[in-house]
Formats: structure tokens, C-alpha cells, sequence
């Protein structure tokens, strides 16, 4: 199995530390990973904006370079969600289509479905809320949610849940956390509101360090944490996993 | 009428095969419907009492404080009450306003919600369920469905005409979301259910 | 041009307020979650929904035929109005030829988009709204906020202080029940004296020709049931095909808008009272021509509930009015540009595409997809500024060469630190006004895999 590295834009200039626990974490379960250095960005910004036109370029060059894999795997759900979801308004029918939005994966549904890995061991003795973000949880469904009827679930919360000593604090809302790409910018006033309310509730849960599975929303939360000096710390999942074992 | 016309052209022109769905035909879904209903009925502020037959229901709603303080009083259930005044020489149903009571019959419960379909037929003044301070229904408890898929399979089966599914009493919670029980119609709902609940109903 | 980014944040400047509006629809999404619990076939009866709805709006010109068939039949008048202007006409002449000066009105969203009350107001037909939350913002000379709960944006104490002035109650005075109360005593002499009542259409029933009006006060009830003229203003999409299909629709929209089983009054009107009159008026108003629109089609399945604005938590963050439209929230935010595109071009960015509308809408109308499309329709456009254009263009292309890309975000990364915080924290960094910019690494990603894979 040859696993083609997706790093989103975020992750590779702001966080590459996320990108390389990602990786490491892929290495520490036999995989094969290569990373296409000639990536830049999934188009997402621009289809958020209205502007779909100017992603079809990125998204062509997305399929071009990963094309070839068996699986591409990306440490977030937003990106993953918008090769899977959007891609094919753009470059419906192209050849290699098909095969890259059911080969591409954000991180923990790789781990859980294709992988399907033991439930990860470790130490991580640390009161840990987790935030799901939404488009891992309602495009790609690694969790159930709270809107659906379903038999509940969550991909990124099993990942965590073995860790030895950690204590996953429950939030009162699954609720989003005020990112939402231009958003957080077009309407500042009611994202920083909303990010405001996912700390205060992660706080109010008792938790250390607020953990998700897509760098935009951590980014987000990180910066309201940090202008407003609250005793908080922020890791992605795969930080996490990396630094329990 | 032109507007009818270029309405009808225009959704025409957007017309498109989509098959409908197979629908649930509703059915066994509470081990005890008598119970769910009270349940439901409850829990939308209204109360259920079971009793055995009419002569019973009749003795329960003399029991009940709003009966008893009741000076107009319609009952349109034989046996079941007596009315203070001849509905029959009501002609105008503004004539019913500062009605105490209305006692009313209901074709059949619904177990998931509470209601009670009152058929329109019954109703010599659609204004008797709306406008009394307090309604009283009659029900057979045989007469229960589990949901409102059977309910309205068996409507489906009587002839088309007026009615309402009434669920509990009247309510509001447009003030800041507090329930408030009596908004404009009935302050409260009391469901007589009569007799044993016998085989479930068949569709 | 304002629009809603500048409502929002006024209405989030009011911290507590803000934050009071936003946990009192939060409970109400809760109570919803917990009615849809107790359906053990919720996610198939929201698909079964979804289906009926395409499959009467793909038909919707031979159900509007048979309902107007049977609705005749059973002694209704039935008219038709294209737009808004032909639906007040229609009524007014109803009320005028009549010679009827006083209607008592339950809720109906269509009515607030035609604008009726001003239009009847100004021809001298007093009109009451009866709903009690509507009643309430048509005393303050408002327009409801959400079209469920329409008075959910006014504390206790401000509707104790309108019905003082208005109603008369105690100075002072903000119980609920009391309040209630004396709404009660005011709207009764109201339906006493009306010689008209005008309701909404919650569902319309094409094999029977019947209309089905959902009410939790009665006041839909009390308004037909007094005065004898009934006029029920319906839009086209409200058509479903047999009972059999209204039972699926019954079951979700209660639970759906307040969390409730059903609503407490669930009426089906066939044909007048004996000695009555009931007129239906069939409206078009834009709902054909959203109909022939392939990617926004599927949102006049709403069944307007009101669950995606309770969900939603910018709505619950900026309140009703910061949309400028009838219908608000989500599906206002579809709704409105197929109105007035130019009017409502901020609505659809006013999203943060979380999804959670799409999740509780129980006709699962992919809400934040159209909101998503409607912003590529607005671009499309030239709508949005031109500079904002520019910018993105200048990133797209920035994005497709990798030497540029990194060049790019190498210098961002390199000049952040080093410039004084007044200029990075300017009033032009719209992101620094309340939080910090991620620390900017030395490396990038691309740089850590270099070096450890002992390429320099």
C-alpha cells in the first residue's frame, strides 16, 4: 500500500508539526508514505469564498499529483471533505477522479477503517476536550453527532479514549467552532463569539488541552486563547498520539 | 383567471418523475398503548382517566373541580354530563362564549402524542372544542392507535369532512419560553378513556 | 451597503443578550433532539419526507389541479395569485366586497412575505394577529424574528412593559402566566368582533382537497370558528398527495420546531361551515421559478419548522433581524437571494457552512450546500467587492506554482515576527482584533521532511 502525504496549506506553513506527527504516526503502522513536494492547496479558500472557478487549477494539480496513490492521507477534514464533496463540480469526469475521492482520507477515518488499528496505547494522563469539527463530523461522519438518530459513534474520540490516564472531559455542545475559512473574517464579530463559547464550554468541562482533527479550528480557538491569556493548550489529535507513545 | 393559467404552465414546465416512497403503515410499536398514551397525554399537560364504562365516566367527571364549579355546560356525549343549555337552539356559536365546559366525543387516540380525533360531524359548532375554559373527551379505549400513521389510515376510511386531532390543552411558551397552559382555547384536557382496550384495532 | 455582518455585530455587542438569546434556542434545538429520540424511526421518516416532497414537487402542477378539484368540491372557493401583489388584492376583495373591516389573523409566513397587514391597513381593515408571539412584535410594530417563536428575541420584562401600555396590565409586571393571561381576555374580544378570519396552510391535501392548519394556542381554531368568512393563504409547495403522506409530515414538524409530540390543535378544514364561506388563495411569488432552478429545487421542501434557525449558531448568535428577510436563519439565507440577489448577497456568507441545518431539517434539504452554491451564484455575479475578487484571485494563482506558494508564506513567516505588533495588529488585521496570528514557525513542513530525510 503506497500512501500519498496530503499536507494542507495551514498545516505545511503554520503547523508543520502537525504534518509530521502525522507522518509519524502513519510510519508507526507499517506505512508506506510519500509526500509530493510540488502540493500547495486543495482550492478550499476559493470555493468558500464563491470564487470555484479559480480552485479548478488547484484541484487539477491536486489530481495530478496524487493521483497515483492507493491512498491519500491528510491531517484534516476540511480538505479531505472538499476533495470528496467539491471536487467533482470542478472536474467532473476526469480521468483518476473517481479513484481520488474514494482513496482520500482524512487521518483518523484512515486509521480506523482502512488501517483499523488496535485502539492506541500510550500515556496521556491530561483532561482532554475534544472538539469535533464540522467537517469531519457531518461530511465526513467520523462521529455520529448530536442532530442524528444514529447508533452513536466517533472515529477521532476511539483513537483517544485507550490513552493511558486520559480523562476526555464532555462539552455540553458539539457545536461549531467559528472558523468556517472566510467566515472568520467576514463576520468576525459572531465567529470570535462562537470561539469564545467552545473555550468557555471546554473550560467549564474542566479541560487542559482542547484536541480536534482539523488544524483551522484549533488555529481559530488557539488564537482567541492566546489574545485572551486563558490556561489552555491546543494539540491536534495526531500530536497527541505521537507524544502518548 | 390568467394567474391560474401561467401558475400551472410554469410548474409544469419544471415537472420531474420522482417515485414516492414506501411509507411506513405504522402499527405494534407500544406494548401498552393505554399506557403511552396516558404518558403522552401528560406530558402536553393534559390528563387521561381510564374507567370502565360510561356510566363511570359519567361519575368521574362529576368528581372533577371543573365540572363542579361549572355553571354552562355543553355535553354531547349521551350519558356523560348533562348540558346547562339546548345546543340544538344555538345558532350562533359567538352565543357559546363564557362556555365552562364541553364534553365531547372522540373517534380515536393517538398512543405516540396524546391526541384525540374529534370528528367535525359531531359538532353542531366548530367553536365547542376551542372555545370552553375546559374540554372534556370520550374515548373507547379500544379506539387507541399507536401512531398517527394508523390514525389516519383509519381516517382515510371515513368520509372526508372537518375535524382536529386535539393533543392536551392550549398552550404558549412565547414568553421567554415558559409554558404557559391555557393560551386561547382550553385550560386544561381531561380524556375520559372508556371501557377494556380489547385486540388492537385492525387497518 | 450593510448588511449582515454589521446587524450581527450590533447584536453581538450585547454580550448578554447575546448570549441569552443564544441559550434559549439551544434548549429549544435540545428539546427537539429529544422528541426526535423518542421516534425510533427518525433518520427513515426524514427520508420519507425528503422523497414525498420531491415527488409532489415534481408533479406539483397535477396536485394543485386535484386539490383545487376536490377543495371546490367540498364547497371552497379557490384563487390563484402569482405574486405578492395579487395575494393582497385577492384578499382585500374578499374582506371589501363584504363589507368586512375587522380580521383576526393566525401565523402565516406567506402573509409576512406578501406584506399583507400594511397593505390591508391601509385600506381601513383593522388587523389582529392572534399567534401570542405575533401579537406581541405587531404591537411593537415589529416584524417576528423567527417564524416559529416570534417574540423570541424580547425579555419578559420588555412584553410586561408593552402590555402596560397596551393592554393595560400592572407596571411592572412580567409572569408569564399573568401576561398570557391578559393576551388571552384582549385577543377573545378580538375574535368576538372579527367578521373574518385568515389562517395559514400548514399542508395542503390533494386527494381530499382538504388544508391542514397546525396550532398550539387555538387561535386558527377560535378565527374560523367565530367569524364566518375564512380566508387560508397557501404557497404552491405546501401540496401533499394523500393522508397516508400528511401522517409522515404530522409526526415531524412539531418535533421538530418546539420539541413537542404534535401541535395542540391539528385542524383539517374541508370545504366552508355550513354557514360559512372558506376561500383558498394558491400563491406563487417566485416558489415556480425556484422550482425551475435545478440546484436550489429541493428548498421548497420546507416545511418551515424553524429547527435549522434553532440549530443554527450564527442564528442564535445575531438573532432574526440581522437577515433583512421574512424568513431568516438557513433557509432565509436560500430563500432571499432568490428574491432579491443584490438585497441579500451577505446572507450567504453569513454561514460557517457548519451543516448542523442540513442534520436537524426534517426534509433534509442539504441547506448548506445551497448557501455554499448561492455564494458561487453571487460571484458569478460580480456581487461581491471587487477587490475581495482580486484577492482571491491573486491567491488561486499564487497557490498553483509551489515555488511562489512557499516563497509567499516564507515571507510571511519571516516578516510576522519581526515587525512591530501595532503595525501586524492594525485595524486592517480584521483576524488580530480579537485573537492572536498562529505563531509562525521558522520551518515549514516541506523544510522538517528535508532535513529529515537528510535533504538539506
Amino acid at each position: 500500500m503506497k500512501v500519498g502525504l496530503f499536507i494542507p496549506c495551514l498545516v505545511e506553513q503554520l503547523y508543520p508539526q502537525v504534518g509530521m506527527a502525522t507522518l509519524r504516526l502513519l510510519e508507526r503502522y507499517g506505512v508506506r508514505v510519500e509526500y509530493p513536494e510540488a502540493q500547495t492547496c486543495c482550492g478550499q479558500p476559493m470555493t468558500n469564498s464563491g470564487c470555484s472557478a479559480d480552485a479548478r487549477p488547484l484541484a487539477r494539480k491536486l489530481l495530478k499529483l496524487f493521483g497515483g496513490y492507493d491512498y491519500v492521507v491528510a491531517p484534516s477534514g476540511s480538505c479531505v471533505s472538499m476533495v470528496r464533496n467539491h471536487f467533482d463540480e470542478l472536474l467532473g469526469g476526469e480521468p483518476g477522479l473517481d479513484h481520488l475521492r474514494r482513496s482520500t482520507l482524512e487521518l483518523c477515518e484512515f486509521l480506523v477503517d482502512v488501517l483499523k488499528v488496535p485502539t492506541p496505547s500510550g500515556r496521556f494522563p491530561h483532561r482532554v476536550g475534544l472538539h469535533e469539527s464540522c467537517h469531519g463530523l457531518r461530511e465526513l461522519r467520523l462521529g455520529s453527532g448530536s442532530e442524528r438518530r444514529v447508533v452513536a459513534f466517533n472515529k477521532v474520540r476511539s483513537l483517544l479514549a485507550g490513552l493511558e490516564g486520559i480523562d476526555l472531559v464532555a462539552p455540553a455542545r458539539d457545536e461549531c467552532c467559528g472558523f468556517g475559512g472566510t467566515f472568520a473574517v467576514n463576520e468576525e464579530a459572531v465567529s470570535c463569539m462562537m470561539g469564545k463559547d467552545r473555550i468557555a464550554d471546554h473550560e467549564r468541562a474542566g479541560a487542559e488541552i482542547i484536541t480536534g482533527a482539523d488544524v483551522s479550528c484549533l488555529m481559530h480557538l488557539e488564537g482567541l486563547i492566546r489574545r485572551a491569556r486563558r490556561p489552555l493548550r491546543v494539540m491536534h489529535v495526531a500530536e497527541i498520539l505521537v507524544e502518548a507513545s | 383567471m390568467a394567474a391560474r393559467e401561467n401558475i400551472l404552465e410554469a410548474l409544469r414546465r419544471a415537472a420531474r418523475a420522482v417515485a414516492l416512497p414506501d411509507l411506513p403503515k405504522g402499527g405494534a410499536r407500544f406494548a401498552d398503548r393505554r399506557r403511552q398514551l396516558g404518558e403522552a397525554l401528560a406530558s402536553v399537560g393534559g390528563t387521561c382517566v381510564p374507567v370502565a364504562d360510561r356510566a363511570a365516566a359519567d361519575r368521574a367527571l362529576a368528581t372533577l373541580a371543573i365540572y363542579r364549579e361549572a355553571k354552562k355546560i355543553v355535553s354531547l356525549v349521551p350519558g356523560v354530563g348533562a348540558s346547562s343549555l339546548e345546543i340544538g337552539a344555538v345558532s350562533d356559536p359567538h352565543e357559546l362564549e363564557g362556555l365552562d365546559v364541553a364534553v365531547l366525543p372522540g373517534t380515536l387516540a393517538v398512543a405516540e402524542n396524546g391526541a384525540v380525533w374529534i370528528d367535525g360531524s359531531v359538532l353542531p359548532h366548530r367553536a365547542l372544542f376551542v372555545i370552553p375554559e375546559h374540554l372534556v373527551l370520550v374515548v373507547d379505549a379500544a379506539a387507541i392507535v399507536d401512531d398517527m400513521h394508523e390514525a389516519y389510515a383509519r381516517l382515510a376510511e371515513l368520509p372526508v369532512g372537518y375535524g382536529v386531532f386535539i393533543s392536551g390543552p392550549s398552550k404558549t411558551a412565547d414568553i421567554e419560553q415558559a409554558l404557559v397552559i391555557g393560551a386561547q382555547g382550553a385550560r386544561s384536557c381531561t380524556l375520559l378513556l372508556v371501557g377494556p382496550m380489547g385486540e388492537r384495532p385492525a387497518i | 451597503m450593510s448588511g449582515h455582518p454589521e446587524a450581527a455585530a450590533r447584536f453581538v455587542a450585547d454580550d448578554a443578550k447575546a448570549h441569552w438569546h443564544d441559550q434559549s434556542l439551544w434548549w429549544v434545538r435540545k428539546k427537539r433532539d429529544a422528541a426526535a429520540a423518542t421516534v425510533p424511526d427518525w433518520e427513515a421518516l426524514r427520508s420519507a419526507a425528503a422523497r414525498i416532497k420531491e415527488h409532489t414537487l415534481g408533479r406539483l402542477a397535477d396536485y394543485l389541479e386535484e386539490f383545487e378539484k376536490n377543495a371546490v368540491r367540498s364547497g371552497a372557493k379557490v384563487w390563484f395569485a402569482s405574486d405578492a401583489a395579487e395575494h393582497n388584492a385577492i384578499v382585500h376583495r374578499i374582506l371589501a366586497e363584504r363589507g368586512i373591516t375587522r380580521l383576526v389573523k393566525s401565523k402565516s409566513m406567506l402573509t409576512e412575505e406578501c406584506h399583507l397587514n400594511p397593505y390591508l391597513e391601509a385600506r381601513g381593515i383593522t388587523v389582529t394577529d392572534t399567534d401570542l408571539g405575533e401579537r406581541i412584535v405587531q404591537l411593537r410594530h415589529e416584524p417576528p424574528s423567527h417564524i416559529v417563536l416570534p417574540a423570541i428575541h424580547l425579555k419578559k420584562e420588555e412584553i410586561g412593559e408593552l402590555f402596560h401600555g397596551e393592554l393595560g396590565t400592572d407596571k411592572g409586571a412580567s409572569d408569564p402566566k399573568y401576561l398570557t393571561e391578559a393576551a388571552r381576555q384582549h385577543l377573545r374580544r378580538r375574535f368576538l368582533e372579527a367578521g373574518a378570519g385568515l389562517t395559514g396552510v400548514n399542508f395542503a391535501v390533494a386527494a381530499t382537497g382538504g388544508i391542514v392548519v397546525c396550532t398550539n394556542e387555538g387561535n386558527a381554531d377560535m378565527g374560523t370558528a367565530l367569524p364566518p368568512v375564512h380566508i387560508a393563504c397557501m404557497g404552491v409547495e405546501k401540496l401533499v398527495p394523500r393522508l397516508e403522506e400528511l401522517a409522515v409530515f404530522v409526526r415531524l414538524l412539531a418535533r421538530s420546531a418546539t420539541g413537542q409530540p404534535v401541535t395542540t390543535y391539528t385542524t383539517h378544514f374541508h370545504g366552508p361551515r355550513p354557514d360559512g364561506e372558506l376561500h383558498i388563495v394558491v400563491v406563487d411569488n417566485g416558489r415556480s421559478a425556484q422550482l425551475a432552478n435545478d440546484t436550489f429545487r429541493r428548498s421548497l421542501s420546507c416545511i418551515r419548522c424553524g429547527a435549522c434557525m434553532n440549530t443554527c449558531p450564527v442564528f442564535r448568535r445575531s438573532g432574526g433581524y440581522s437577515y433583512g428577510f421574512v424568513v431568516p436563519g438557513p433557509i432565509g439565507s436560500v430563500l432571499a437571494p432568490g428574491r432579491d440577489v443584490g438585497a441579500h448577497r451577505t446572507l450567504p456568507f453569513a454561514s460557517s457552512l457548519c451543516g448542523s441545518c442540513s442534520d436537524v431539517c426534517p426534509v433534509r434539504i442539504d441547506l448548506h450546500h445551497e448557501i455554499l452554491a448561492w455564494r458561487q451564484e453571487i460571484v458569478r455575479r460580480k456581487l461581491v467587492p471587487v477587490w475581495k475578487r482580486a484577492a482571491m484571485r491573486l491567491l488561486a494563482f499564487i497557490l498553483r506554482f509551489a515555488f511562489l506558494y512557499r516563497l509567499g508564506a516564507w515571507l510571511v513567516r519571516r516578516m510576522t515576527p519581526i515587525l512591530p505588533r501595532a503595525i501586524v495588529y492594525s485595524r486592517w488585521n480584521v483576524w488580530g482584533r480579537q485573537r492572536e496570528l498562529p505563531p509562525m514557525p521558522r520551518r515549514s513542513f516541506r523544510a522538517l521532511y528535508r532535513s529529515r530525510h537528510g535533504r538539506a
